[in-house]
């Protein structure tokens, strides 16, 4: 069934070196549930394992609908991966609606379980269904076990006093049970999870422990299953590791980053997708002295994340990107102020409301430019879930040794994704820590000791921060333009062509690695003609679908851009030594424009703005149609199909004379 | 005129010795002074609540270091860069956001939001109310001069309707927000009303204010010669002995005293009454049985808020003095004892956080 599979055991089970699961149900299902603890069970057994949680936007949409379909993928392997895999070798179907929206994505010989309880006339019509899948051979291509799991889950509870709806429930358990039995995984941690979870609720807590293993026995009893799988422990570098959702990596970057500098954290936020979960982790962490405030709004909250760090917190705040839009004029008064800040956009798709559960690249050119006036900023990007954790340490280094607002880009596939992320011990983490201001720094015509807020350190062009409470130290700032050195009001034209370059300065020299590329085949210039560059969560799919190419026998060159802003100092001399850069991006071409602006290289786009990440199978045809496009000597626009945006106008053509005709 | 192009001189520090001679011996006003040039129009009502300002900071007994002056925009919002004191002039409306990210920090500190009836009642309106009604520990201080007047002249939330401006030449349309009555209305614990002429009153509003847990909104009647001039009346409403009706605006605001009748007029000849099957307060004879004693401490705002509306129906305008002082706890002490309580022993320790309960070891 797998893609790539090994010789059986002699004992019958099938090792995999990898497999892609999919449990999908309706929103009210549990399958976000069921699917995070698929992944934790795989992870404690050491396999590599990359997750894709995918679910509507609305709380509450119409159940047994297509529209409110939830659901939940893991790529489990042997190795090394860093997608959660394009197409589903197994899916889950706990109603026709889930199997009606993803059976089609599903692998062919692809293995199907699917709820027959659900399987109503209601159910069907529900889901959009004429005829009935299950009978009508439109699933012959698949091996199908049709399993009654809501009458079996609800048997297997029958002793623990539940209603007849919430013993139905635990069918997701029941159903996690099975697909633990198939892949040879142990359910102890699960039963485990639900002892604690559910300890204030004995009922359910003995319920779902039940149907889970019951889900299990029935797989190992019943003859309907031929094989059983297992997927063998990823060699993954020694050391502690655990399972990191993306969110939950950029809090604890936070926190870690916070106990680095040896200040309070202190987050100001509000409710958005899909970066609130950001605001829960950290609201549970008082006890590591972490100070999280719910604002009235996105404004208040970056205002709030300001004034703690001009009292001497970390300040910081988390958002999308319609917050974003709201904090842009706070945002540039921490650029003038010059206060060191964090600001997370955990970017979903826009513009506006947009695509509020959906994943997307577009908030780029906002991040770098999206604030009135001059106002600099760096700009740094996550690129998977267990990388949230550096990032965020990242920004708030440079937050703090430079005393400025840095914005982290992440997003919504990061953020709800997830994968094993080794625990760094303490002593691997930097210290970030900066020297407040406590002594005047400069003396009057007069002799007075004062204290120049604005005066700059030579090598950072940092201003130095006392806070309140510090004697003698007494100083105001704000929007208005400021004085070279005093930070006093100043309209004087120079003055603020001086500020405004120096402002600059100090972005464009904040100490940025170098950029790296890989490339198996050889040092830039002499190893592959076509390199391919991203930043943020297409590092996955770009990395993945480079290794596919690879394995064909081509030449490829990878690099993935952290720092957006500013940009490494060696990237226009590396792009320039490739006869092809290709840009694939979710979004219609941000990062090109903004290496053409800055290297003026240019490099040829992929773009989608579907809401989902990158297949791995599609962007390894697009290079490998770029690299045989030189051969061929074709535009590289043409090899990659660029669409246009006059596109658009050819299909409204088209759609119209098809109307006419 | 507007106050634009004004020059702030440097920021430094006053006495030579700096910093420590502050914070040691008792603060002088030179201490909450600094050199920068005051850049309001002559005549603002500004100038008074500065001087006020200056001469009260140093007698509640916070030094510079732990005072810190937050602003918005407008005219008052200049204010942090004539204190010498920790200050930012942050940006339209929003500095009650900043003020609570320094103040539920800091509880060592002591925090005042300078804002005006623009910057507090409409581009802030939603930061003012969040504020009173979480109890944040900020000294909030509304100049209310009825106007924009830093960009010259428009109408503001809090004019008339009616108020003939460059945005509103027919007059404009709009009921104005009465300030009082919206801090009541979003819970606040102190309020109070007071005038820029009038120092002692001021200062002893400010006083109470300045003592107060919690949040205290002060709207401060301001005149703005410039595009809001205040008419001509009496400094105390029993002074005027022309005053025809207890309506007459030369009469000037009728002063609260907690725990005396509200009477006023020449020879207190009128009183606030209540009828005490409604519970809604109007003007009567000053020697009328149901004159109200004023008490400030009543949790229920009822009263207060009645009071604060005779401004628009049996008054000229709304009288002065505290409104509503209760006592609650403070966001800014609850925030503390949440962080408090979370670590008895101390910080957490960051490994074990991070390392959780579901980790797993790979040897190597
Ligand atoms: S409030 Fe009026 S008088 Fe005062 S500075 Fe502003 S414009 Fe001038």
């Amino acid at each position: 069934m797998p893609t790539e599979q090994l010789p059986e055991r002699p004992d019958g089970v099938r090792r995999l070196e990898n497999v892609v699961i999919r449990f999908a149900g309706d929103s009210g299902d549990g399958m976000q549930l069921t699917g995070d603890r698929f992944g934790a069970q795989a992870a404690a057994v050491g396999n590599d394992v990359a997750t894709l949680p995918n679910y509507p936007a609305e709380i509450r949409a119409p159940s047994g609908t297509v529209a409110g379909v939830s659901s939940y993928q893991l790529h489990i392997a042997d190795h090394d991966i860093t997608t959660p895999g394009d197409q589903p070798d197994v899916l889950i179907a706990m109603n026709p609606a889930a199997l009606r929206a993803n059976v089609t994505e599903l692998r062919p010989g692809g293995v199907i379980i699917l709820d027959t309880d659900a399987f109503t006339v209601m159910g069907l019509e529900k889901a959009g269904y004429d005829v009935d899948p299950l009978t009508d051979g439109s699933l012959d291509a698949y091996q199908t076990f049709a399993v009654n799991l809501t009458e079996f889950a609800s048997a297997a509870v029958a002793d623990h006093n539940l209603k007849r709806k919430d013993a139905a429930r635990t069918k997701n358990m029941y159903a996690l049970g099975l697909v633990s039995w198939m892949f040879s995984q142990s359910i102890d941690d699960t039963i485990e999870y639900l002892r604690k979870r559910f300890a204030a609720k004995p009922d359910v807590m003995n319920a779902n422990i039940a149907a889970l293993r019951a889900g299990w026995y029935y797989g190992e009893t019943t003859e309907a299953f031929a094989n059983v799988y297992e997927v063998k422990p990823a060699p993954l570098p020694a050391g502690t590791y655990r399972h990191m959702k993306g969110n939950k990596g950029i809090a604890y970057g936070l926190v870690a980053a916070a106990h680095q500098a040896g200040m309070p954290l202190f987050l100001g936020a509000y409710p958005i997708t899909p970066a609130s979960e950001v605001l829960h982790e950290l609201s549970v962490l008082a006890s590591n002295d972490v100070r999280s405030f719910q604002a009235e709004d996105e404004i208040a909250a970056i205002g709030a994340a300001i004034g703690g760090s001009y009292a001497g917190m970390l300040g910081v705040t988390v958002t999308s990107g319609p917050g974003m839009a709201l904090k842009s004029e706070a945002i540039g008064l921490a650029v003038i102020m010059e206060l060191p800040l964090v600001i997370v956009n955990v970017q979903r798709g826009g513009p506006s409301t947009g695509l509020p559960t959906k994943t997307e690249q577009s908030d780029l050119l906002q991040a770098l430019y999206g604030r009135h006036g001059e106002a600099p900023l760096p700009v740094i990007a996550t690129r998977s879930p267990a990388d949230g954790f550096d990032s965020a340490m990242e920004a708030a280094r440079i937050a703090l040794a430079y005393r400025t607002p840095v914005i982290l880009l992440s997003d919504s596939y990061i953020a709800n994704g997830s994968e094993p992320w080794r625990v760094p011990e303490l002593d691997e983490l930097p210290d970030i820590g900066i020297e407040l201001a406590t002594e005047p720094n400069a003396v009057d015509e007069a002799g007075n000791p004062v204290f120049l807020p604005y005066a700059r350190d030579p090598a950072t062009l940092a201003r130095p921060l006392a806070i309140p409470g510090t004697p003698g130290l007494t100083h105001r700032i704000g929007g208005l333009e400021k004085a070279d050195l005093t930070g006093a009001v100043s309209y004087d034209p120079d003055n603020h062509d001086l500020m405004i370059r120096t402002r600059q300065s100090k972005i464009d020299g904040v100490d940025v690695p170098l950029l790296e590329v890989d490339d198996p085949s050889g040092p830039p210039g002499s190893g592959a003609d076509v390199l391919v560059i991203g930043w943020g969560s297409t590092w996955g799919p770009i990395g993945a679908a480079c290794r596919q190419v690879r394995a064909q026998g081509l030449k490829v060159a990878q690099a993935h851009l952290r720092h957006l802003a500013p940009l490494p100092a060696n990237l226009a001399s590396l792009l320039s030594e490739y006869h092809t850069v290709l840009v694939p991006e979710m979004n219609l071409g941000q990062l090109a424009g903004h290496l053409r602006r800055e290297t003026l290289i240019d490099t040829v786009g992929y773009n989608q703005t579907r809401g989902m990440p990158f297949r791995v199978s599609e962007l390894a045809s697009v290079i490998t149609r770029v690299i045989q496009g030189i051969a061929d000597d074709d535009t590289p626009e043409k090899a990659v199909g660029a669409k246009v945006v006059g596109d658009v106008t050819a299909r409204l053509a088209a759609a119209k004379s098809g109307g006419t005709a | 005129m507007s106050p634009t192009g004004e020059t702030d001189g440097p920021a430094r520090a006053e006495e030579p010795a700096g910093a420590a001679a502050t914070s040691r011996r008792a603060p002088t006003v030179a201490d909450f002074t600094t050199g920068n040039a005051v850049g309001w129009c002559p005549g603002c009502g500004d100038h008074a609540i500065l001087s006020t300002l200056r001469g009260l900071l140093p007698a509640l007994g916070v030094p510079p270091e732990n005072t810190v002056v937050v602003s918005g925009i407008g005219c008052s919002s200049r204010m942090p860069y004539y204190l010498d004191t920790y200050g930012i002039h942050s940006i339209h409306g929003r500095a009650p956001s900043f003020a609570t990210g320094i103040s539920i920090n800091r509880p060592d500190l002591s925090v005042w939001v300078i804002t005006g009836d623009g910057d507090a009642l409409s581009i802030g309106g939603n930061h003012l109310i969040h504020a009173l009604r979480r109890n944040v520990n900020l000294k909030i201080l509304l100049f209310n001069n009825h106007i924009y007047g830093l960009t010259k002249g428009q109408f503001s939330p809090a004019s008339k309707v009616g108020t003939v401006s460059p945005s509103s030449p027919h007059g404009s349309l709009d009921n104005p927000f009465n300030p009082i009555a919206l801090a009541l209305g979003a819970g606040a614990t102190f309020v109070a009303r007071t005038l820029d002429g009038d120092r002692r009153h001021l200062t002893a509003t400010l006083t109470a204010a300045a003592a107060h847990k919690g949040a205290a909104l002060v709207e401060i009647r301001q005149g703005c010669p410039t595009f809001s001039p205040i008419p001509r009346q009496a400094r105390d409403a029993g002074a005027n002995p022309a005053a025809a009706d207890p309506a007459s605006p030369e009469l000037g605001p009728i002063r609260l005293s907690p725990g005396l009748p509200i009477v006023f007029g020449p020879n207190d000849q009128w009183g606030i009454i209540r009828d005490p099957s409604t519970g809604e307060l109007a003007v009567g004879n000053g020697g009328d049985a149901r004159v109200v004693v004023h008490d400030p401490g009543t949790q229920n705002s009822t009263y207060a808020y009645a009071l604060s509306r005779l401004g628009e129906t049996a008054l000229a305008e709304a009288p002065i003095g505290v409104y509503r002082s209760v006592s609650q706890p403070s966001f800014d002490q609850l925030f503390q004892e949440r962080l408090a309580t979370a670590r008895p022993g101390g910080r957490g320790e960051l490994r074990s956080l991070l390392t959780g309960a579901d980790s797993w070891v790979v040897a190597g």
